[in-house]
């Protein structure tokens, strides 16, 4: 099989001594990323891709990738050690884990989380290895109007599927296409909302906007619940990890449920944290043991873990297949790739074999290293967490600033990272959104590209969106996904209202 | 300032809808702002799509989510969005972050993070002074060694380290 040679091949790139190295250090930054609050995937990402731009790609991205799955791991710890979720994806986590560690069973519970999540992690990568190759040769006879329609569907789907108010995730999208078109336009060389001043002529970079609306405004978040961590201990040995996958076959049917779950919420852009909540809802539903989930259940860890994973994996398969990413950080590694001067799109799969399926294969070996290192690294970063916060929190804010200025020499930027700051956390009190905004910014300029010359090549007639049968299923779909959300609480709601009245006249 | 309002009791504090309500004005307001931008230079069609049909389009859809969000603030029910002890703490976080990125531009990132980190460890005052003084020289320290020396990342330098010669 062609395919598979080329992943052999990969593997022979990701084995250099030098990407092993990349490797582990990438998902030691990301366990630390990932414990600490304040910096999470997608901003330890943003920080760290700069001093990457003079690296080569394929290892600058096994490197990236790394603190990804460093960070997808970290979140478990913080959740089962201190109840507190270092990700969003990991709150479901807590339900169950925090009552195992108070319970004595942290190492338990710590080993169960690594451990589904590399399960989950190995089902992503396994749908990538397989899929990804043939959507991308699929895709390769997209035109600009189904291209145009692909970021469609996607956007769509994050309105119909989104669980926030939505009109808030309309206007957070809005607010990234906005974002991206200030400054140079691409096709007419014009400037757009700039406004006369030179400092928006550059446009606002995703990574500063990240930084701020990820990073600043997680750390102000944080402190205002004044911040005194109270752990518990762990301290994994060989016999209780040993002991703990020996018990693990039992839950087959969980961990099947949960990967099938994460892989379908991270291609379809649902997301890592819709995902952890959908795999433990359900688990809770099937299992015989349901009524005891949220007093301390294995299967309780295990069951949003594989899904948060399988989802964190899979959201790359689109970056990579299509150039959608299907998660925030994913957006972010899409950027880093056009700053490395690829294309991201099918034509990656043709055009760079050698880091497309580099890539693919450090996922394997980094999601196995991962597994090993946090599971051997415990206590260590348990250990972060004692740091007093008012030595970590100015840390992590140097850090972000540091972060914002490389990315093109300005102390404007730092400016605009602090705006953002305060942009993110009143939006995260208002429930408004941020994956949308990030995703909206990142895809922005391409997405107008693809409609404008879709329009172009139709003569402004909106009739080429509906041209051939793929562009209208895809167009079709997106419509369908869009009015899924509003059509099923509608049901809801006339179903309560009927149930409501039901109960009335019994009365 | 923030330290008083601690005493006071927990439950008072910003209620949501009239920041529910600014939000959603600031964001109408910016929606306008992009019509006008985009209309101004040309939102249709000359020979092709013109270089504000794009934003403006995505303008409307912005304005109409953004009226819609200020019609719901309206009827949504009244919640704290802030008590005055959390916008307390946020102060003492944002206060110092502010002074440090001001401070950027003439000191240098290096000697603006020393200050940054004394004021606001200082503000916090929970660690001794020495562990303040000691983490305040280190850092930056620390910063300089992986930033300039080992990756060769210049980052904004002030008279201090002209001093030094660097």
């Amino acid at each position: 099989m062609d395919d598979l040679s080329s992943l052999i091949t990969g593997f022979q790139i990701a084995l250099s001594w030098q990407n092993i190295g990349f490797m582990a250090i990438g998902v030691i930054l990301g366990i630390v990323v990932g414990v600490l609050p304040g910096l999470g995937g997608p901003n330890g990402v943003a920080i760290l891709l700069p001093l990457t731009f003079g690296m080569d790609p394929t290892s600058a991205i096994i490197l990236l990738s790394s603190i990804y799955w460093g960070a997808l791991f970290g979140g478990a710890i913080t959740s089962i050690l201190f109840n507190i979720p270092g990700e969003a994806w990991s709150v479901a986590t807590t339900f169950d884990g925090y009552p195992m560690a108070v319970q004595g069973k942290a190492a338990e519970a710590l080993t169960a989380a690594f451990t589904a999540s590399f399960i989950g992690a190995l089902s992503g990568v396994i749908l990538i290895t397989f899929v990804a190759p043939l959507v991308a040769q699929f895709a390769l006879r997209f035109g600009p109007a189904e291209f145009f329609a692909v970021f469609l569907l996607t956007f769509c789907s994050f309105i119909g599927m989104g669980r926030e108010n939505r009109a808030k995730i309309l206007a957070s999208l809005c607010i990234g296409f906005l974002l991206a078109a200030v400054g140079l336009d691409s096709i007419s060389g014009d400037l757009r909302m700039t406004f006369g001043s030179t400092e928006l002529m550059r446009g606002f970079d995703f990574l500063i906007v990240v930084i701020g609306l990820f990073g600043v405004s997680e750390i102000l978040l944080t402190v205002e619940e004044g911040l005194v961590f109270k752990g518990k201990q762990a301290r994994i040995d060989l016999m209780v990890v040993l002991r703990t996958w020996a018990g693990l076959p039992r839950y087959w049917a969980t961990l099947i449920r949960s990967s099938l779950v994460g892989m379908w919420m991270g291609v379809t852009p649902g997301g890592a944290i819709a995902a952890s909540f959908m795999g433990y809802g359900l688990a809770k539903r099937f299992s015989k043991r349901g009524k005891n989930f949220g007093k301390g259940e294995i299967e309780g860890v295990l069951a949003p873990e594989t899904a948060a994973h399988a989802a964190g994996t899979s959201a790359l398969l689109p970056m990579l297949a299509l150039g959608i990413p299907g998660s925030a950080t994913a957006a972010v590694l899409l950027g880093g790739l056009l700053v490395w001067g690829l294309q991201p799109g099918p034509m990656l799969f043709v055009e760079q074999k050698d880091f497309v399926w580099g890539l693919i294969a450090s996922m394997y070996l980094g999601n196995l290293a991962g597994l090993i290192i946090v599971l051997a690294t415990v206590p260590l970063f348990a250990a972060i967490m004692r740091v007093p916060f008012s030595f970590v929190a100015p840390v992590i804010l140097i850090v972000c600033a540091i972060g914002a200025y490389t990315i093109s020499n300005s102390i404007f930027d730092i400016w605009l990272m602090l705006i953002f700051g305060i942009v993110g956390y009143v939006f995260k009190k208002l429930d408004y959104p941020l994956a949308p905004l990030v995703l909206a910014l990142v895809l922005g300029d391409r997405a107008e590209d693809a409609f404008r010359q879709a329009l172009l090549g139709s003569g402004g007639s909106l009739h080429v969106f509906i041209a051939n049968g793929l562009v209208t299923t895809l167009v079709i779909l997106a419509m369908i996904l869009l009015l899924w959300g509003p059509v099923s609480d509608l049901i809801v709601t006339a179903r309560g209202r009927h149930a409501g009245k039901a109960a009335e006249a019994a009365e | 300032m923030s330290g008083s309002a601690e005493t006071e009791a927990p439950e008072r504090g910003i209620s949501r809808r009239p920041v529910e309500i600014a939000t959603a004005a600031i964001l109408i307001g910016l929606g306008l702002i992009v019509l006008w931008d985009s209309y101004g230079r040309g939102a249709g069609w000359d020979n092709g799509p013109q270089n504000g049909f794009f934003p403006a389009r995505v303008g409307w859809l912005f304005l109409a989510a953004s009226l819609f969000i200020l019609f719901q603030s309206f009827r949504s029910e009244d919640k704290i969005f802030v008590t005055y002890a959390q916008l307390g703490q946020v102060a003492r976080v944002l206060g110092p972050l502010i002074v440090f990125v001001a401070l950027i531009q003439p000191l240098g990132l290096y000697v603006a993070s020393a200050v940054f980190i004394l004021i606001f460890m200082g503000v916090i005052a929970t660690s001794r002074w020495w562990s303040i003084a000691l983490t305040a020289l280190l850092v930056p320290l620390a910063c300089f060694w992986i930033f300039e020396l080992q990756f060769r990342v210049p980052l904004p330098k002030g008279p201090l380290e002209a001093m030094l010669g660097y």
